[in-house]
């Protein structure tokens, strides 16, 4: 490796091998050889502390929450209930009734769309999301917008793969009564200027949602200071487990929502002729949960807390710049999603190679990437392209696996040529 | 002609050389090049089989009580592949087609091209031409 290499992989903000050490899955082989890992924009590995709370807890701990006196459920609950503590304050939510656990990013759209729709939405009213809108902010709001004659509006993007802020203007009017948007784009990468949406969502009198799946893990976010009305992320993307997530939602307006899926624990008193609704956040959390998710949950919280968001973005800046600087000397390769503000989420195509094919060899190699649509058909409709091959970095990947991935790459073009 | 078994054990044997997954992919891709792409005029949505990622196109003609397929994709590993597939099939009659039992995949390795999350078409492409024969059978009976 030359100098230039060198000086990049020296300003490393941690120590990259005490973090690979926690994760016991980057020791495989697949295929028969060590994995490289790129595929976390769909979703993170799992460090031990994780897996260990999670089976620590089935283990030693377990039982239903919220429902009995004995000994193991109030330990289950306290767990359970400081993971929500955790969240409030690491997203500075004024209370604890602000943070609902969900099942994911999905799940926590779909809540929003349902009952905000019920509560709010009428003929002719006008919902607004980005033409880079990961399926899940799209759909819901499709099927929301049909059941109560509402339309659903997108701002388009541009060339580099950002939206403009004109455009996005243009395109509130009297009637957006909420605005859904991403924070960061999953396919392309692009951190959008969420604070002036916001600002500019409320001016024009519109509530809005934003998706944070792919910021929660990047960005620090203070929900006062951004003034969002809702925003929602996904545990698995940020080193927790599967089937969790959290929806955000300013108090009074998540009190004056309907609830969403009916159950154990959204109630307050069940009779036939009248059943009455659980206070926040119980509302919305109908059901048993998925307790040991959301107790493992705590536990990636607290291992992004100990090395720090600012860290963990500077070692991603550094992941995507030499990622850049390395593939942009591929023959052919373009990329997709330029824009300055940018996450660790490398799009591109070679030539006219199809993305499947690359994939496949670089699988041989043990390179994990995504490629197809990643869920953002818009968005390849957009470039006229089936799809991407997209490399997307987290806290433990390494300048080495991006030579691993860019002598992959060179490898499966003069395979494929 | 040969039968579909004797032409899946010609396959196999053909893979038999190659220890290394870089020389069998040579392989496929070079089926990939040398198939016979359909034209733009027959690639209508009729003949195309979704897969998620890569597409495939399938056009099947009956003619003298056997079975010709012609197929193609826009990715040229899973074009390779459906070469192969193409190359077993065809030229077969719609009972021995639909009655076939497709075992060479599994034997030269590359099983994980048939998984469904591979989202390739292939699945559907191999349920197309069963279905193909099956249909074609059908007919036969009916004459
Ligand atoms: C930006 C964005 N939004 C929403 C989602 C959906 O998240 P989940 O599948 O965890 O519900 C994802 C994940 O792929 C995403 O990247």
């Amino acid at each position: 490796m030359n100098s230039a290499n060198n000086d990049i992989i020296q300003s490393i903000p941690f120590d990259v091998d005490k973090i690979r050490a926690q994760f016991p899955i980057l020791n495989i082989q697949v295929n028969n050889k060590p994995l490289v890992y790129l595929d976390n924009g769909a979703s993170t590995q799992k460090p031990n502390s994780v897996i260990e709370t999670t089976n620590f807890y089935y283990s030693n701990q377990y039982s239903n929450i919220h429902r009995g006196v004995h000994k193991l459920s109030q330990i289950g609950t306290d767990l359970y209930e400081k993971t929500r503590l955790n969240f409030q304050h690491f997203i500075n939510a004024t209370t604890p009734s602000e943070i609902i656990f969900t099942k994911g990013t999905t799940h926590g759209i779909n809540t929003i769309a349902y009952t905000y729709g019920r509560k709010y939405l009428q003929k002719g009213d006008e919902i607004l999301i980005s033409g880079m809108e990961h399926h899940s902010n799209i759909v819901p709001w499709q099927i929301v917008c049909e059941i109560y004659g509402a339309i659903l509006k997108v701002v388009p993007i541009e060339q580099n793969g950002t939206i403009s802020l004109e455009k996005f203007k243009t395109l509130l009017s009297p009637k957006t009564k909420l605005v859904a948007m991403t924070y960061i784009s999953n396919s392309l990468g692009t951190i959008n200027p969420i604070k002036e949406i916001i600002d500019l969502s409320h001016q024009n009198g519109s509530h809005i949602l934003v998706d944070a799946a792919q910021a929660i893990h990047h960005l620090p976010i203070d929900v006062q200071e951004l003034d969002c009305d809702f925003l929602v992320f996904s545990g698995h993307k940020m080193y927790g487990p599967t089937g969790t997530g959290i929806l955000y939602g300013k108090e009074a307006l998540l009190d004056a929502l309907p609830p969403f899926e009916g159950g154990g624990d959204m109630i307050k008193e069940v009779r036939f002729d009248k059943t009455t609704f659980n206070d926040l956040p119980f509302k919305f959390e109908a059901g048993t949960p998925n307790i040991a998710g959301i107790i493992g949950l705590n536990a990636a919280l607290d291992f992004i807390k100990e090395i720090g968001l600012p860290q963990i973005m500077a070692h991603d800046k550094q992941l995507l710049d030499y990622c850049h600087q390395q593939l942009g000397e591929i023959d052919g390769i373009r990329f997709f999603g330029t824009s300055q503000e940018k996450a660790g989420v490398v799009s591109f195509l070679i030539n006219e190679i199809h993305p499947y094919d690359i994939g496949v060899i670089l699988d041989n190699l043990g390179i994990a990437i995504r490629t197809g649509h990643h869920c953002t058909q818009p968005v390849m409709d957009f470039y006229n392209i089936p799809g991407t091959c997209r490399a997307s970095f987290g806290i433990y990947n390494t300048m080495e696996e991006i030579d691993v991935l860019t002598n992959g790459l060179k490898r499966a073009v003069k395979m494929l040529s | 002609m040969k039968t579909i078994d004797e032409i899946q054990n010609e396959i196999i044997g053909d893979f038999e050389m190659y220890s290394d997954w870089a020389d069998k992919y040579e392989y496929i891709i070079d089926m990939g090049k040398e198939l016979k792409p359909i034209s733009g005029a027959l690639k209508i949505e009729d003949n195309i089989i979704k897969g998620c990622q890569s597409r495939v196109w399938l056009i099947a003609d009956y003619e003298n009580g056997k079975l010709n397929f012609q197929a193609d994709s826009d990715a040229i590993i899973t074009k390779g592949l459906v070469g192969m597939l193409t190359k077993v099939l065809s030229g077969h009659s719609p009972k021995e087609i639909a009655e076939s039992n497709l075992f060479f995949m599994e034997k030269i390795g590359l099983q994980e091209h048939l998984s469904p999350t591979r989202a390739n078409g292939l699945l559907a492409m191999i349920k197309q031409m069963k279905t193909y024969g099956l249909a074609y059978m059908t007919k036969e009976k009916m004459i």
